[in-house]
């Protein structure tokens, strides 16, 4: 090769052929269009983990909805003789202290589990979104009042919350339970969502919009929120899973769902007597909960780190 | 490949003039490349340079053309995943590029100094400034102990700040950008390094400031015969600084030499580009008619800006007669600021500003940051209220302005803003970005509203296939005609430029300029044309006001401003420009 050395007294000129100079500032067509969604749906979609935890939810939604589908048994059908018997033919994980089937109950508590989980979820995350995205786009003082009721709730620990609020309803179902638990939650999202919504509200393409006359309302609505999301989606799964274990206390401290509906909860708080003796009968439900909560949390850190562009270049 | 064999490093070069001499930093066929998911991307490819001591040299290329990273790679502080795949890089012969992390640490500061881009991230805030400099002089083995604080004072001063010693204990936000800016190179300079690197050392300062800078790192590096690695965007700055110059394009040297020579003889065509493109002074609507000809089609896409321009000035004559579209009489505007507990001190950014601008004409507003050019600009799009005055829009008061009335208002006054990167909704596409202001006032149907989107990208000169794609996916210059197309999309009457060219390349930005002078004569539009950069004005501006803390002190015709400027605080600012005196080859 030639000194291409630009010497410093000489004038170098690069040859043209190796430089060719492009048209200014072209649109490179051949690209396929990309937004945030279609990028995180790229990044999810190479990582196992995503595929295994949805695979999991997925699972765990069909028995939650068709028990009996996976159960042949019925949970209810118990005979005390077969009190803490082992896995037998048709029962593969053994009977409870009152001779019921752990598969079945197993099967047919995931209903009320998931309930409680989901429907927490969904109210917390409608509350949190509308109540602080109005606080953090209209500010001063609907921002102050909301806020500070927020932060009451906020010291308020849930479960101690609910201990209290469920030790005085009349009707334990999983519906109130959900509501009870959605109640003291809801602050943390608000929170997340007011904090995300300051940030966007002051940004150049809300102020472009507001010059270009569209609606407070209307710029809140389609700019503004779907800016600022992202944190609370990651927040809802993640919390998805603790409403589960949070119905799982309340019904193992006994002021859950009443033993006549059957739960994860219920079952591990009936186990606890035959702990010594027989430890599968706290294991399986157990591990039911534990396999649960943990595709949640798995799901909400690959959603996490989708939307979070540098937590995907950290990997 | 050519660069295995590469003979003894201490070998010195022969420069051509018969005398031979040690460069203090060659740079031999650098090759740089930034890990990601797709496989390594070069950023640098095959670089070359010369530097001799006690010489000043630029690095002039377009965001994107590798020239931050060629001088990140010479004191290895890449960012990310980038790493030096090939090459050397020879200083005082020794090879930085095979270094360990531990020796480059004895080279860094105190060989080879740094001065960063931004003077506002690079200081710790939570530190004060005597700290951070004591600091630097300490990890340098400047001086140790007592000393090191009597050394930091000797820095600041040195670096212009003449009461260093009362302003050790501030905190950065407590400096100006300018001042900021000293602090850094007097800390880049604390140890004396024979070289020192200046990325973009001036870009994010107003000019007055940017020369008083300049002219400082100039006497500083001259009397301790330090030599001076500039990297910068600006043609005009490089000529006027450096004497020798690299160009750099898509990551490879396109030209380099004697800056003088270069921007006198431009020989590459992306140079020669380049040259042509530089709004500096020296560029009279008169005098560009000179590029037009065959070659300068090519060079340009989409049209020569000169020549449109040229035919502009010839059309401007009788346009002169037009009736005013805006006036603004005697506004002002008052903030408050709250200072300790519940006092306010009141703060005057527009102080008694009066204009009127003519239909079909544009006025450019032009001062330095904080001197009251953007509240303008928001008091005249009504995103501020007035304190007082009156502002007249094709004969109507426009304050208080409500409903239906603000509305019809705002669909006739649209604007334009500084940060194509900001402006645009980033989980929008393009598509739907242009159409939002058509949905805003429920124009049209759906296929009336798509139509117009398609008319609107075609006038911004982008194909049609843009209006799924997101801003993300888009240069700053494409971002930055979707903003026009957007602005368009209403047929308005006017439309408010808030700095629109500034964040852009050179190039892209007189393209801009150049597709704004098109629309204007297309759409019989009004400019209101707000910018720190008289070089534009004088491209695109029939009218300037100079604004100078919240007043106009100078308001007249272009031609006036530009040949005779009436007040001193005008001329600090023509003469500032860089490059002002240069004459560039065109």
């Amino acid at each position: 090769m030639p000194n291409k050395n630009p010497n410093a007294q000489t004038h170098y000129v690069a040859a043209l052929e190796e430089t060719p100079v492009e048209t200014v500032d072209r649109l490179d067509e051949s690209q396929k269009a990309r937004s945030t969604w279609a990028d995180a749906w790229d990044a999810m979609r190479v990582r196992p983990t995503f595929w295994v935890s949805s695979a999991l939810i997925l699972l765990i939604v069909i028995v939650a909805l068709f028990p009996s589908l996976f159960a042949q048994v019925s949970p209810r059908d118990c005979d005390l003789g077969d009190s803490h018997s082992g896995a037998e033919d048709g029962h593969p994980l053994g009977f409870t202290r009152q001779g019921c089937d752990i598969y079945a109950r197993i099967i047919f508590g995931t209903q009320a589990s998931v309930t409680v989980g989901l429907l927490a979820t969904i109210l917390v995350t409608f509350t949190g979104i509308i109540v602080g995205a109005l606080a953090g786009y209209y500010g001063g003082v609907l921002d102050a009042i909301v806020s500070r009721i927020g932060d009451i709730f906020f010291a308020v620990p849930t479960v101690l919350g609910a201990i209290v609020l469920m030790s005085v309803l009349p009707e334990r179902t999983p519906v109130t339970i959900a509501l009870v638990l959605s109640l003291f939650a809801w602050p943390q999202i608000a929170r997340i969502m007011r904090g995300a919504v300051l940030s966007a509200r002051n940004s150049d393409y809300v102020t472009a919009s507001v010059a270009l006359g569209v609606s407070k309302f209307r710029i809140l609505l389609r700019h503004v929120v779907p800016n600022s999301i992202a944190p609370v989606i990651v927040i809802a799964t993640v919390s998805l899973g603790t409403f589960i274990v949070a119905e799982a206390t309340l019904s193992f401290l006994g002021i859950g769902l009443p033993p006549a509906i059957m739960s994860w909860g219920n079952d591990i708080d009936a186990a606890k007597s035959s702990l010594r003796t027989n430890p599968q009968v706290l294991l399986y439900p157990a591990a039911a909960l534990s396999v649960t909560v943990l595709a949640f949390l798995m799901l909400g850190d690959v959603v996490r780190d989708a939307l979070d562009p540098e937590a995907r270049a950290r990997r | 490949m050519s660069q295995t064999v590469i003979e003894p490093v201490s070998e010195p070069v022969n420069d051509g003039s018969g005398l031979a001499k040690e460069p203090l930093l060659q740079i031999r066929d650098l090759e740089v490349g930034f890990q990601t998911q797709r496989g390594l991307v070069p950023a640098v490819r095959g670089v070359s340079l010369t530097l001799y001591a006690g010489q000043t040299l630029a690095i002039v290329g377009e965001s994107g053309s590798g020239k931050t990273t060629t001088a990140q790679a010479i004191i290895k502080l890449l960012a990310g995943t980038g790493t030096i795949t090939a090459g050397q890089i020879l200083f005082e012969g020794r090879d930085l590029a095979g270094l360990s992390e531990k020796q480059m640490q004895d080279v860094r500061g105190r060989l080879i100094g740094y001065v960063p881009q931004d003077p506002m991230s690079n200081l710790n805030p939570v530190w004060n400034i005597g700290f951070q400099v004591e600091e630097a002089i300490r990890a340098n083995n400047v001086a140790q102990g007592k000393a090191a604080r009597q050394r930091t004072i000797q820095v600041l001063q040195e670096a212009g700040l003449s009461d260093a010693q009362d302003r050790l204990k501030q905190f950065p936000h407590q400096f100006s950008g300018g001042m900021r800016q000293r602090v850094l190179i007097g800390i880049g300079l604390s140890a004396r390094p024979k070289l020192l690197i200046a990325d973009e050392p001036t870009s994010a300062l107003d000019v007055t400031v940017q020369r008083q800078i300049l002219d400082h790192l100039g006497t500083l590096t001259r009397d301790y015969g330090t030599s001076v690695l500039f990297i910068t965007h600006d043609l005009g700055l490089a000529a006027e600084r450096a004497e020798q110059l690299v160009v750099m394009y898509k990551g490879k040297v396109v030209e380099s030499g004697p800056s003088q020579e270069i921007l006198a003889n431009p020989q590459h065509p992306y140079t020669q580009r380049l040259v042509a493109a530089a709004p500096s002074l020296a560029s009279r609507r008169i005098q560009s008619a000179k590029n037009d000809d065959a070659s300068g089609a090519d060079i340009y896409s989409g049209g020569s800006l000169d020549t449109t321009l040229v035919a502009r000035a010839a059309e401007r004559e009788p346009a002169a007669e037009a009736r005013d579209l805006i006036k603004v009489q005697n506004i002002s505007k008052m903030y408050r600021i709250r200072t300790k507990g519940l006092k306010y001190n009141e703060l005057l950014a527009v102080n008694d500003v009066s204009f009127a601008i003519k239909k079909g004409t544009t006025t450019a507003l032009v001062g330095e940051s904080g001197s009251g050019k953007s509240t303008v600009a928001k008091l005249i799009l009504q995103l501020e209220s007035i304190t007082s005055g009156q502002i007249e829009f094709d004969g109507q008061d426009v304050a208080g302005l409500k409903g239906t009335a603000l509305l019809k208002f705002r669909r006739r006054v649209q604007p334009v803003f500084q940060d194509p990167y900001g402006s645009l909704d980033p989980q929008y596409n393009v598509g739907n970005t242009i159409a939002e202001p058509l949905l805003a006032h429920k124009i049209g149907s759906s296929a009336e509203r798509q139509a117009r989107v398609r008319e609107l990208l075609d006038q911004v000169s982008l194909p049609w296939a843009t209006r799924y794609r997101y801003p993300s996916e888009l240069s700053g210059g494409q971002r930055q005609r979707i903003a026009v197309a957007r602005a368009l999309a209403l047929k308005p009457d006017v439309l408010v430029l808030d700095e629109a060219v500034s964040a852009l390349d050179v190039l892209v930005q007189g393209q801009i300029l150049n597709l704004l002078t098109e629309l204007q004569t297309e759409l019989d539009l009004t400019y209101l044309f707000i910018t720190h950069d008289l070089a534009v004005v004088r491209l695109v501006a029939d009218n300037v006001c100079v604004m100078q803390k919240g007043k106009i002190v100078e308001s007249a015709s272009t031609d006036e401003v530009f040949d005779s400027p009436r007040e001193a605080y005008t001329r600090e600012l023509l003469a500032a420009i860089p490059g002002a005196n240069f004459e560039f080859g065109r």
